[in-house]
C-alpha cells in the first residue's frame, strides 16, 4: 500500500519508539501536522521552536531517551538551532524534524526559504537534507542511530514539502545501518586499561574527575565501585551533578569557576587526573597552563578527539564510560588480587580540612532581604531533595548546583556548555513530561524567565504541572556580579526593571499559580504551598537581594590556584 | 609553514564537501589545497587536503568525527606520490617567447596556447617542481595562475593509518 512520506515519517518515528514531539507547525512542515494527528505520539504545542528544542532535551536529559523537535522552515527551523548548538554541547541525544520548501523552490529565496542543512551543520552532530522520497524510514533509523549511540547529541532531517507530500511503498527499516565511517568504540584498550590501573595504584593524590559522559552512559554504579574500591576522591562537572552522591564521604561536589574550594584545590595539588567523559572545559580548568600542574592524566572518553584536546593525556582511553569504568574495576580486582588498596589516608585528610575550612557561606539575615541561596536552601530542605532540579543559566544555576546534594544521575539539568538562558523552563516541561511521577522543580533566574517564560502557557495549557522558583534580584546576577568586580561597578544594561513584569499576575494569566515570597519568613510557607499544588503549573517568585554574589570563583582566565572564597579577597 | 598531507576517504554525499570545509573553519585549521574526486570503490570520494599545522592530531580527530568519513591517511612524502597541475599565462611577445618556450622544455611544461602578447602554460608534476616553475616565469609578468591543489597517493602499501587513537 502506497502511503505519503508525511505518514511514513509518523510511521518511522512510532517504529523508534517515540511518544512525545515538542514542535510547532507551519507551511511547509504542514503535511508532517496531519497524520501527526492520527498517531499515538503526543504533540506537545510549544509557543516558540527554541522551547520546543528545550523541551526535547528537558526530557532527554531526564530520560535517557532520544528527544524529538519538530518545527517549520524558514523561521521555525532557525528558531530551533539555540537549543541544536546547546544540546551539541552538552552531548544530548534529540531528532529535529524541519519542513523544508518544496525541492523546486530551494535557492530561490521562498517564501519561508532558509539553508536548514547548512545553517544547522556546525550545530548538529549529523544531519539530511532528504531528497529521495524513499530514503525516509532508513534516514529516520539513522538518525536515531546517530543520536542516541556513541556520544549523543543532535541531529536534524530536513524534509522538503512536495518530498512529504511523495509517495511511497512503506517498508520497516531496515535495521541495517549503513554508516560505514561511524563506528563509536566502546571497550578501551586493555594495554591502557592495565596502564591506568598501574597509574591508579601508585597514585598518592588521585582525582577522579567525572563529567556528563558517565550520566550519558548511566555508569554511576561502576564508577561508585572504582571511587570506593580504590579511595578516590570524586568531583562532579556540572554536566555531571549527580553521577556520584554528594552525600558520599568521597565526594568532593562540583570543581570550576565556582566550584568547590575543595575540589578545586584537590586537582591542583593532584599527582593523577582520572578524566572520564569529562573535557577539560575552560569552566573547569581556568588557565588551561596552569591547570592541575603535577597530575598525570587518565583520560577516557568515547569521543577521541577530546582526548588530547585540550590537556595532554598519559594514558588514553577511547571508549564508553560504563564499559571503561568496569574494565578498570575488573582489572583492579585482578591487579590487587585480595590485597587493599591504597588507602590514600593522609590525602583525603588534607581534602577534609579544605572542605571544613572552605565552606560555600552566606548570612541570612531574618530581617531581610531573602538571600538567594537561603531559597535553594529551603527548597532542599523541604523537597528533602527530593526532585529534578532544572536550572537556567547564570548565578542561580551556580547556587542550585553548589547548595543542592544530588544522588542521583538525571536529576540535575542544565545547560552547561552552551550557556543558554531561558533553559528551565521549557526543559522543565520536557523532563516532567518524561518523569510524570517525579516533582520537577525549576530554579530560575528573572533574567532567564523573561527569556522563554511564554512556555508558561504550554506547560498550562498541555498539563504539565511544573514548578518554577524564580530567584528574582531584578537584574542579570551574573553579569552584575561582574560589573561589580571588574568593571568598576557599572552595571551597563544588566539592571532589569523592578517590578515589572508582576510574576504572580503574569503566572495566573498564563494558567499557572503564582506565589511569591518578599520576607526571609515567607520563604518556606510558599515553598510548601507550591507543593501542595498538583494540578497545575505554580511559578513562585523569591524577592532577592541583588548584590549577593556567587563565591568561590576563580576570575576568568586566571590560575585555578587563586580561588576568591569572597570579595574581600579581591579588595 | 609545516605542510601535512592527508588522504581522505569519505562518502559520496550531498554536501560532504561542505562539512569538511565547514569543519575546518569552525575549528580554526588551515586548508593549503583540498583536491576530491571519485575513489577507487563506487559510492565513495578521495580527497587530498593539505593541511598547514603545526599538530596534525586535532585535525585528524576533528576530520575522523564527520560521520561521512571513512577513513584517514597521512601521507609520508618520502613514501607517496603527490602531484599538482598547474596552468599559468605569461605576458610574452615575440621577443621572449624563444626563452620562455626553452625553460618550459627544460621544465616538461606545455604551452597550450599561444598569442601575440602571452603563452599558456600546462604543468604538472611534484608541487615543488611546478612551484620552481611558476617562480621562474613569474619575472616575465604573470597574467593568470590556476592550480588543481595536490593530489597525493601513497606508494604501494607504506601508508600509514592515522585512524583514531586508543
Amino acid at each position: 500500500m502506497k502511503i505519503t512520506v508525511a505518514e511514513a515519517l509518523i510511521k518511522a518515528l512510532e517504529y523508534e519508539g517515540v511518544e512525545v514531539m515538542f514542535g510547532h507547525p507551519g507551511g511547509a512542515i504542514l503535511p508532517a501536522y496531519d497524520p501527526l494527528y492520527d498517531s499515538k505520539i503526543r504533540h506537545i504545542l510549544a509557543r516558540h521552536e527554541q522551547g520546543a528544542g528545550h523541551m526535547a532535551e528537558g526530557y532527554a536529559q531526564a530520560t535517557g531517551r532520544v528527544g524529538v523537535a519538530i518545527a517549520t522552515s524558514g523561521p521555525g527551523a532557525t528558531n530551533l538551532i539555540t537549543s541544536l548548538a546547546n544540546a551539541y554541547m552538552d552531548s544530548v541525544p534529540i531528532v529535529a524534524i524541519t519542513g523544508q520548501v518544496p525541492t523546486g523552490a530551494i535557492g530561490n529565496d521562498a517564501f519561508q526559504e532558509a539553508h536548514t542543512w547548512g545553517i544547522s551543520m556546525p550545530a548538529t552532530k549529523h544531519n539530511y537534507l532528504v531528497t529521495d522520497p524513499t530514503d525516509i524510514p532508513d534516514v529516520i533509523h539513522e538518525a536515531f542511530h546517530l543520536a542516541g549511540t556513541g556520544r549523543p547529541g543532535p541531529v536534524l532531517v530536513d524534509l522538503p514539502k512536495d518530498i512529504l507530500n511523495s509517495e511511497i511503498e512503506w517498508r520497516d527499516p531496515t535495521g541495517k545501518i549503513d554508516l560505514p565511517g561511524y563506528k563509536p568504540n566502546f571497550k578501551g584498550h586493555p594495554l591502557q586499561i592495565r596502564a591506568a590501573v598501574d597509574l591508579i595504584l601508585a597514585a598518592e593524590r588521585p582525582v577522579l574527575y567525572v563529567g556528563g559522559g558517565v550520566v550519558a552512559a548511566g555508569a554511576h554504579g561502576e564508577l561508585l565501585e572504582l571511587a570506593e574500591k580504590a579511595n578516590l576522591p570524586v568531583t562532579t562537572t556540572l554536566m555531571a551533578r549527580g553521577a556520584f552522591p554528594d552525600t558520599h564521604p568521597l565526594s568532593l561536589g562540583m570543581p570550576g569557576m565556582h566550584g568547590l574550594y575543595a575540589a578545586i584545590t584537590a586537582m591542583q595539588k593532584s599527582d593523577l587526573l582520572i578524566a572520564i567523559g569529562a573535557r577539560f572545559d575552560d569552566r573547569v580548568t581556568g588557565d588551561p597552563a596552569a591547570f592541575a600542574p603535577h597530575a598525570k592524566v587518565i583520560h577516557a572518553d568515547i569521543d577521541p578527539s577530546e582526548i588530547g584536546k585540550v590537556r595532554t593525556a598519559d594514558v588514553p582511553i577511547v571508549g564508553d564510560a560504563k564499559i571503561v569504568l568496569e574494565q578498570l574495576n575488573s582489572k583492579l580486582d585482578r591487579t590487587l588480587d585480595g590485597a587493599a588498596a591504597p588507602d590514600r589516608a593522609g590525602w583525603l585528610e588534607t581534602i577534609r580540612g579544605w572542605q571544613t575550612d572552605k565552606t560555600v557561606s552566606y548570612t541570612q539575615d531574618p530581617a531581610g532581604p531573602i538571600k538567594p541561596q537561603f531559597v535553594v536552601e529551603e527548597l532542599y530542605r523541604i523537597t528533602g531533595g527530593d526532585a529534578i532540579v532544572v536550572a537556567g543559566v547564570g548565578q542561580h544555576q551556580m547556587w542550585a548546583s553548589q547548595l543542592w546534594k544530588y544522588t542521583r544521575p538525571r536529576r540535575w539539568i542544565n545547560s552547561g556548555g552552551l550557556g543558554t538562558m531561558g533553559y528551565a523552563i521549557p526543559a522543565a516541561i520536557g523532563a516532567k513530561y518524561g518523569m510524570p511521577d517525579e516533582l520537577v522543580y525549576a530554579i530560575d533566574g528573572d533574567g532567564c524567565f523573561q527569556m522563554t517564560m511564554q512556555e508558561l502557557t504550554t506547560a498550562s495549557t498541555e498539563g504539565i504541572p511544573v514548578k518554577i522558583a524564580v530567584l528574582n534580584n531584578n537584574n542579570l546576577g551574573m553579569v552584575r556580579q561582574w560589573q561589580r568586580l571588574f568593571y568598576n561597578e557599572r552595571f551597563s544594561g544588566s539592571e532589569l526593571t523592578n517590578h515589572t513584569p508582576d510574576y504572580v499576575k503574569l503566572a495566573e494569566a498564563m494558567g499557572c499559580v503564582g506565589l511569591r515570597a518578599e520576607h526571609p519568613s515567607e520563604v518556606a510557607p510558599v515553598i510548601e504551598k507550591s507543593l501542595t499544588i498538583n494540578d497545575r503549573p505554580v511559578v513562585v517568585e523569591f524577592k532577592v537581594d541583588p548584590d549577593e554574589m556567587v563565591f568561590p570563583m576563580v576570575p576568568a582566565g586566571g590560575s585555578n590556584d587563586n580561588v576568591v572564597m569572597s570579595v574581600e579577597d579581591l579588595r | 609553514m609545516t605542510v601535512h598531507v592527508l588522504s581522505v576517504l569519505v562518502e559520496d554525499k550531498p554536501g560532504v564537501l561542505a562539512r569538511v570545509a565547514s569543519m575546518f573553519a569552525r575549528r580554526g585549521f588551515n586548508i593549503h589545497s583540498l583536491a576530491v574526486g571519485p575513489a577507487a570503490e563506487p559510492g565513495n570520494s578521495l580527497m587530498t587536503v593539505v593541511v598547514d599545522a603545526a599538530e596534525i592530531e586535532q585535525v585528524v580527530k576533528q576530520l575522523r568525527k564527520l560521520i561521512n568519513t571513512i577513513k584517514i591517511t597521512e601521507l609520508n612524502p618520502d613514501e607517496s606520490v603527490e602531484r599538482e597541475l598547474m596552468l599559468v599565462r605569461v605576458s610574452a611577445d615575440a621577443s621572449k617567447r624563444g626563452e620562455l618556450l626553452d625553460s618550459a622544455a627544460v621544465f616538461k611544461a606545455k604551452a597550450v596556447d599561444v598569442g601575440t602578447t602571452s603563452i599558456t602554460f600546462e604543468m604538472s608534476g611534484s608541487p615543488a617542481k611546478v612551484n620552481d616553475f611558476l617562480e621562474l616565469v613569474r619575472p616575465y609578468g604573470l597574467i593568470d595562475v590556476v592550480k588543481s591543489g595536490w593530489i597525493a597517493l601513497s606508494r604501494d602499501s607504506k601508508s600509514r593509518n592515522l585512524r583514531a587513537i586508543g
